[in-house]
């Protein structure tokens, strides 16, 4: 078995709000494996986004470790994060986030210019199955296809993790079976790691493993003997 | 107070800095008119007031001796309310403590009772009786250049003869409210002074005993004062007289009439700009927190609000930015429109300052600033008007963009993505772009039309006193003499050089255009007193004809070749025809000259000398001003080097006080419109921004899509900034022309260079401000909400 890309041990995340303490995550211990697709399940406020923001370097932990690799993410620096974003992770959000000045060719090829090594725009897209809409400003196209633009800019940089949170939160379940298919084949022909947030408890049928949150803890975790294919998801 | 007056209180307390930005835009508008027009009325009613209570001349004329009986013969045209016959004379003076020599106006004052025209008014002390002929009243500038007061004495060179004098008032006229020495450019109390003796003590030491040799009359209201003066040419003519004229003559109206021009075209230009740029600075922030408050907006008129309930709403934050702005401005208007009333009265001689600050002027000035900000604000309000409520709750539909040409992405390649981004914002949004960069290159216009005019006059003063007025002084004879008189000038100690020459009052005249003014000469082959030609190249006056400045070719509309009619006003304006030969420049006056023989010709009475430009050897300045001191022939004597200097240091201060105020002003506009600028860009793109931290763009990398737009903005303001500051410069040089002064044109590369450095350094500053607030985005925040 591979070593583990992520570590997460006894994890704990505070939110100060006045006098109010929020405990977002109250001691969670993770593993993910590289190659792995793994889905966060859970209500809102579980701790589910939390912990993915911690494991992108968007958030600091409160308390506990996690390690990417060799790298202790809760020690590093504003740019030691802003490095390990840019170098080793994609990011897929439920409001797309592409950005609307840019056709889906440049918003896939901004992230290019930071990368060590991107693949080309135009391959990226044709994974995704947009080669023809590479002309167009977000403001032309569907909500399904500017999803999968985010993916084709996810992948282009060859990231180790895909971190998704709640990629079809937005989309009805025909263009959101299209955006799981391309994610499923990103992981499968590229091999990245995924961790995908989803309310959906449907899409957990395509995961290895399927992860619940409740209350800032890991309530279960279970491994899917006969991963189900994006298009057999029905929900 | 209602809810939607405490989300009012709050939303401004919110944006406190880019409501506090705007408020100074607005109060710099309302500031310089409160300044300009301010300064305008209390100069103007202070002259006015003067004049009435002093009862100062409507037409005023000279001759050479005339007797005392014309009185009532003057008295008697019509029209004519008063008549002030006196004697006025140049003298040279010997003030104590001071080497070189002082230039005065004895002026007479009637033995008993007070002048019928032009009255004094009595600082302190007392006006001089007739039985003592040594008993002087002195100008106040005068008296306090010198520290003199009532009892203090100095000497005058009068008819040839010392006479002692002793200070026994100290006065203010208001023939005298601007008093310059002659060959000066600015008035300097120290060297040139106005006193005032009895009639008979005055008239005693010039042997003018039952004559007069200048006069003034008061007119009555309506009265037709081009009757007045062509009668009193016809009056005066068997005694000489020079030409009657009426204020517009007269030099100290003249001048002052020359400061309120220029305080008009302040008011004009200036507040404007800042009208302007506070309009669309408004336009850009309502219209930005408009867009933020959709959902609230429909959620008001869901639940019944009105649309003019909203409309009002969103007017009643614009007025009360408009009502920050009027409180600023008004203060500070008021205070340094007080200043500057104060320096004026420093600067000419009033006994009194009428300070009015009425206030209609403060309600135009409001009244100027809510429209204009209600006008950048109406589109905004508008949008709100016709938002129908269940559109407002939707979130708006996505900003579409466009490439720039036509299969222009193959251009862009070049481009970074993130350029692209910043190059995409701008050409989205063209107005607001357009504004900006017009809001911007207004104050690099601002700085370059402050600042210029110290480039014309420092080309000018250049021009003036190195390239035409060469000598080191210039000597003043009290009558026209023969040429041998200047064997007597050549002998004085350190003169090395001396070129005589003739001046004569005449009124020059084309068809209908006519002009009051003297013809002064060159000697062939002058080297002190040059004359250049458009192109400031020197030129050698012709035998014959006139060389006329550009300014009387101007206003006489003529050109080389002309004949042109000179009336001699001291040769019983006897009228002959005079070709014009050459049209030369010159900055200062209504200068026409001619080759001293070719004016001796005209004049017919032989060769004559009016005075002298001398160089003079330094070392030996001090026998020089000892032995003027002593020479009866000589009247006034102008030195070079003092007249400089003064011009200098007037100048100069001028320059801190312009360059202050200027340079705070266009940091306020800059300011407003960048910093204003770059929070409602960072505001639409907070969410763009934060995605690019997401994928590992570093804050710097980040900041650099505003900086970019920003910056593109700022260097398309530079030259467009130049364009408009050289437009405005232009027009300011054309605005001040008068026959007192002509400013040449001349801006400096470093002027625009100093202005263009100070806009982009404020702009940078306005910019890193923003980018602290890029650098703590809250990227988790952001992301999760939906636009």
């Amino acid at each position: 078995m591979t070593p583990p890309i992520f570590v997460a041990e006894a994890l704990t995340k505070v939110y100060r709000s006045g006098d109010v303490e929020i405990w977002a995550l109250r001691g969670v211990d993770l593993e993910l494996f590289e190659g792995e697709m793994a889905v966060f399940l859970g209500p809102s406020g579980s701790g589910k986004s939390t912990l993915l923001n911690i494991m992108g370097g968007l958030d600091k932990a409160s308390s506990g470790t996690v390690r990417f690799r060799d790298t202790d993410l809760t020690a590093c620096s504003e740019n030691q994060l802003t490095r390990y974003r840019r170098d080793h992770v994609g990011f897929i959000f439920q409001f797309y986030n592409l950005i609307p000045s840019l056709t889906a060719w440049e918003n896939v090829s901004l992230v290019t210019e930071i990368s060590r090594n991107p693949m080309d725009p135009g391959e990226a897209l044709e994974m995704v199955g947009l080669k023809e809409r590479m002309a167009h400003f977000p403001a032309q196209m569907s909500g399904g296809e500017q999803q999968r633009v985010a993916i084709a800019r996810a992948i282009v940089k060859r990231p180790e993790v895909m971190l998704c949170d709640e990629p079809t939160g937005a989309l009805d379940s025909k263009t959101g079976i299209l955006v799981l298919e391309a994610l499923s084949r990103v992981n499968t022909e590229l091999g990245t790691t995924m961790a995908i947030i989803t309310h959906n408890a449907s899409i957990r049928q395509i995961a290895h493993r399927v992860f619940s949150f409740h209350d800032g803890r890991i309530a279960e975790a279970q491994v899917n003997e006969h991963r189900a294919k994006p298009s057999e998801v029905v929900w | 107070m209602s809810m939607l007056d405490r989300k009012l209180v709050r939303d401004v307390v919110r944006m406190w800095a880019q409501v506090l930005a705007i408020a100074l835009v607005m109060a710099c508008g309302v500031a310089t008119i409160v300044i300009a027009v301010g300064a305008y009325r209390s100069l103007e009613e202070t002259r006015t007031a003067f004049y009435e209570r002093y009862r100062f001349g409507s037409v005023f004329a000279s001759a050479t001796r005339a007797p005392l009986h014309l009185r009532e013969r003057i008295a008697r045209l019509p029209g004519v309310s008063g008549v002030e016959l006196r004697v006025v004379r140049p003298v040279l003076l010997d003030m104590p403590g001071m080497a070189e020599p002082a230039t005065g106006i004895a002026v007479s004052v009637p033995d008993r009772g007070e002048p019928a025209v032009n009255r004094l008014y009595l600082r302190t002390g007392r006006l001089p009786e007739p039985g003592r002929p040594g008993e002087v009243a002195v100008t106040e500038p005068f008296a306090l250049a010198h520290r003199m007061e009532p009892g203090s004495t100095f000497t005058a060179l009068m008819n040839g003869r010392r006479q002692a004098l002793t200070v026994t008032g100290i006065v203010l006229s208001p023939e005298y409210i601007y008093s310059i020495g002659p060959g000066d450019m600015m008035p300097d109390p120290r060297r040139f002074g106005v006193f005032f003796m009895s009639r008979t003590a005055l008239a005693g030491l010039f042997e003018m005993n039952g004559a007069f040799n200048d006069l003034a009359v008061r007119t009555q209201r309506g009265a037709n004062l081009r009757v007045i003066v062509d009668d009193l040419d016809r009056i005066l003519q068997p005694y000489g007289g020079s030409g009657a004229h009426d204020r517009t003559d007269q030099t100290s109206h003249a001048f002052l009439d020359n400061e309120l021009i220029q305080l008009r075209a302040m008011a004009a230009v200036i507040p404007p700009v800042f009208l302007f740029v506070a309009a669309f600075l408004v336009n850009m922030i309502l219209s930005r927190l408009i867009t933020l408050e959709r959902e609230q907006i429909g959620l008001l008129k869901a639940i019944g609000f009105g649309p003019l309930a909203i409309a009002w709403h969103y007017a009643k934050l614009t007025l009360l930015i408009v009502a920050i702005g009027l409180a600023i401005g008004a203060l500070s208007g008021n205070w340094m429109g007080r200043s500057l009333t104060r320096l004026y009265a420093e600067f000419f001689s009033f006994p009194f300052l009428i300070f009015r600050q009425s206030l209609d002027l403060y309600v135009i000035a409001g009244g100027v600033t809510v429209v204009a900000a209600l006008a950048g604000a109406a589109r905004a309000i508008w949008s709100v008007v016709t938002l129908p409520a269940a559109v407002a709750m939707q979130p708006p539909a996505p900003t579409r963009y466009r490439t720039f040409f036509a299969g222009g992405a193959a251009y862009l390649r070049f481009l970074s993505q993130l350029t692209v981004m910043a190059l995409r914002h701008l050409v989205r949004w063209p107005v607001r772009t357009l504004l900006t960069t017009i809001g911007t290159a207004m104050s690099v216009a601002l700085l370059v039309t402050a600042l210029f005019s110290f480039d014309s006059i420092d080309f000018m003063i250049d021009t003036i006193f190195f390239q035409v007025e060469r000598q080191d002084a210039t000597i003043t004879f009290g009558q026209d003499l023969s040429p041998r008189a200047m064997a007597a000038i050549e002998r004085l100690p350190g003169v090395m050089r001396a070129e005589p020459y003739r001046s004569t009052g005449v009124i020059l005249r084309n068809g209908h255009r006519e002009r009051r003014l003297a013809i002064s000469t060159v000697p062939d082959g002058a080297d002190l007193g040059r004359i250049l030609d458009i192109d400031l190249k020197p030129v050698e006056p012709p035998a014959v004809g006139l060389l006329v400045s550009e300014r009387v070719a101007m206003l006489l509309a003529l050109r080389v070749g002309d004949k042109v009619e000179v009336e001699l006003l001291q040769k019983d304006h006897r009228i002959e025809t005079v070709p014009v030969t050459a049209i030369v420049q010159s900055f200062v006056g209504l200068a026409v000259t001619m080759r001293s023989d070719a004016l001796d010709r005209l004049l017919g009475d032989g060769p004559r000398v009016s005075g002298a430009r001398i160089s003079v050897d330094t070392s030996s300045l001090a026998d020089l001003y000892r032995a003027v001191k002593e020479t009866p022939a000589v009247a006034s004597i102008a030195l070079q080097d003092a007249s400089r200097q003064r011009f200098r240091e007037t100048i100069e201060q001028n320059i801190t006080i312009m360059t202050t105020v200027y340079t705070a002003l266009a940091i306020i506009i800059t300011f407003g419109v960048v910093y204003n600028s770059a929070r409602i860009q960072l505001s639409e793109r907070a969410r763009e921004l934060a995605s690019l931290r997401v994928f590992g763009f570093t804050r710097g990398e980040v900041s650099g899509v505003l900086i970019t737009e920003l910056g593109v903005m700022v260097l398309l303001a530079q030259p467009l900034g130049w364009l408009f500051g050289y437009l405005f410069s232009w027009s300011v040089v054309k605005g001040f022309e008068s026959d007192l002064f002509r400013v040449p044109f001349v801006i400096n590369m470093s002027t625009f260079a100093f202005s263009s450095l100070v806009v982009v350094a404020v702009a940078a500053v306005s910019a890193m401000i923003v980018r602290r607030r890029i650098d703590h985005l809250d990227l988790v925040r952001v992301l999760k909400t939906r636009e």
